[in-house]
């Protein structure tokens, strides 16, 4: 597989093509809301995103009950914020913040792939963008929708304390 | 190199295009007998972001380094004296290049640079600075500032930015379907409130090249300085600056084979010793006392600071190899190029930001593939050795004028080749199929 295709994984495509949870859509009541605006300015792509967030209660931990985008831009920033919406839904803040961490480490292997396998697993469909950073200049495109999760989540206070 | 080496200015009758070797000419580039991307040989299309350099000017700044290099316009050893005569002998190369006297040359650090020392300097005038001599710049609330929706942020900014500080107002001209500016409400846009009237000669995105005429001569009824931004018309066209009558222009060695760190102000000679000095400090002053300082005459009162002597040398290396080579010659190969360019527009899908012909336009052409984002098409141009540009350019508005957040775009220089053209354009002819959206 040349580098081009091993970028361009037909689950990237497929993600670019049909990406999941576009369309902005309202905050369930009694949830926190954090919405974030974030632009590629080398390229103009943004995305608008916000998270639905169950509180803490019970000692238990805010959970991410949806999220929900807008935005326009190359494959590579529409499959990976499609990829993880999907990725996070459903998972403790806890939980995505580790999986933003485990993203970033990903996108810093130059092609390579983590060596922690379970790690890796833990992104799911997210690994296909291993080939991805193999490109410094297309990097930013993968974490853009990221990006708007991390600043979504601080401003819906799930992040605080 | 196939010809002669005379300094010939640019616009001067060189050789028959049919006389000069392109083929040699390419050769005088190291860089493009690179390979990328998996052995893959170099196609160079983005020369409007940078040129590549010829050994001339590579050599040039070397035997600076190595045989002449100290710092100019001070100290009375042999050295200051050789580097300082090099830096003057390239302001002299650069001003017969662009039709302009050698006082009238300021050196800058590129055309970003010149454009914000206009700006800036019209700022000091209307904060007072210049004395009466400086009345001439100043600017008061209610007084226009006139650009235009296609320009370069460079030539965009730095007059929001003066707007800003002093009251004026920044007024545009839009632009045409076609990519050119729209001056059907031309006495509508420069009026008698008009003290600036700012525009590229050649765009950088659609490769339009403006009216200068028309809008020299509007600006010149109003009594409006004019500023011209020729960062993508110097490197391409033969450019007399006093033929066109400009006030002022902005041109960088990058683009037109010279090295980074360098460009040039033209401004007028009557409106550079007017003007008042921006950047301050050392070589540009007369006397200094701890009260009050008097400064030198232009052009030295705009270059503060140890200056860019080995990049300035270089420029005026590039400079004088262009005019060697022709600028009516370099026009003519680049007009073939661009015919080879606009055929792009026959591709299914591929549709073109700016004029679909060769008329009034240079070898840089912006695109969109429908279905696919212009760092796709990039990308997967890349993977076959082909280098263009992607984004918006630095021209947002213009891009937000089209409906589009970013192009794709392939530009040429006098190294280009047809064959060059025709691989991108088979290249091209893929994209849409590789992201199966055909």
């Amino acid at each position: 597989m040349s580098s081009l295709e091993q970028m361009y994984q037909q689950v990237i495509l497929d993600h670019a093509r049909h990406p999941h949870g576009r369309g902005l859509v309202d905050v369930a009541a009694g949830h926190l809301a954090g919405e974030s605006h974030q632009v590629n300015p080398t390229c103009g792509d943004e995305v608008t995103l916000r998270v639905d967030v169950v509180p803490a209660a019970d000692g238990a931990g805010p959970v991410v009950a949806g999220v929900s985008w807008e935005g326009q831009g190359c494959s590579i920033s529409q499959a990976s914020t499609s990829v993880m919406t999907e990725l996070v839904s459903g998972r403790s803040v806890a939980e995505v913040e580790r999986l933003d961490a485990v993203f970033h480490d990903l996108m810093g292997s130059r092609g390579k792939g983590l060596d922690d396998d379970a790690a890796e697993d833990a992104l799911g469909d997210a690994t296909a963008f291993t080939g991805v950073s193999q490109y410094p200049a297309r990097i930013k495109c993968a974490l853009l929708g990221w990006a708007a999760l991390k600043d979504s989540l601080a401003r819906s206070g799930a992040l605080a304390g | 190199m196939t010809t002669t080496d005379t300094v010939r200015p640019a616009g001067a009758p060189g050789p028959a295009v049919d006389a000069v070797d392109w083929a040699a000419v390419r050769a005088d580039f190291p860089l493009l007998e690179r390979t990328v991307r998996g052995g893959r040989p170099l196609v160079y299309l983005d020369s409007a972001a940078t040129s590549q350099k010829p050994n001339v000017v590579l050599e040039a700044e070397v035997e600076f380094y190595e045989t002449r290099n100290a710092a100019v316009h001070r100290g009375a050893h042999q050295l200051a004296e050789e580097a300082t005569e090099a830096f003057e002998d390239a302001r002299a190369a650069v001003a017969a290049f662009v039709g302009a006297d050698t006082d009238e040359i300021v050196w800058t650090p590129g055309a970003t640079s010149a454009l914000n020392l206009v700006a800036y300097a019209l700022g000091n005038a209307t904060a007072g600075r210049g004395g009466a001599a400086a009345e001439r710049f100043v600017l008061r609330p209610g007084d226009e500032i006139v650009v235009t929706e296609a320009e370069h942020h460079a030539n965009l900014v730095p007059w929001q930015e003066l707007c800003a500080r002093t009251g004026a107002v920044l007024r545009w001209f839009g632009v045409t379907d076609d990519g050119r500016p729209d001056l059907s409400a031309i006495d509508d846009v420069i009026t008698d409130r008009t003290r600036v009237v700012a525009f590229g000669h050649v765009s950088n995105v659609t490769g339009a090249v403006a009216p200068v005429a028309e809008l020299v001569a509007a600006a010149r009824r109003v009594g409006a300085l004019t500023v011209l931004d020729a960062c993508q018309s110097v490197p391409h066209l033969p450019v007399d600056l006093h033929g066109l009558g400009v006030d002022f222009a902005a041109f960088s060695a990058h683009k037109m084979l010279g090295p980074t760190g360098v460009g040039a102000l033209y401004g007028r000679r009557e409106l550079l010793a007017a003007m008042p000095p921006v950047t301050t400090g050392g070589s540009m002053v007369e006397v200094v006392t701890m009260e009050a300082t008097t400064y030198a005459p232009p052009p030295q009162r705009f270059e503060a600071g140890t200056q860019m002597v080995a990049q300035a040398v270089g420029m005026g290396v590039a400079a004088q190899w262009l005019g060697e080579l022709g600028m009516a010659n370099v026009a003519a190969h680049e007009r073939a190029l661009a015919a080879e360019l606009v055929k792009i527009a026959d591709i299914p899908g591929v549709r073109i930001v700016g004029p679909a012909d060769t008329a009034d336009r240079l070898a840089v052409v912006s695109f969109v593939v429908d279905g696919v984002h212009a760092h796709d098409v990039g990308q997967v141009l890349d993977d076959k050795g082909i280098a263009v540009r992607v984004g918006h350019h630095c021209a947002q508005p213009l891009h937000r004028r089209f409906g589009v957040a970013a192009t794709a775009r392939a530009s040429a220089s006098v190294y280009t080749t047809v064959e060059e053209v025709v691989a991108f354009r088979e290249a091209l002819a893929g994209v849409r199929a590789f992201f199966g959206v055909e």
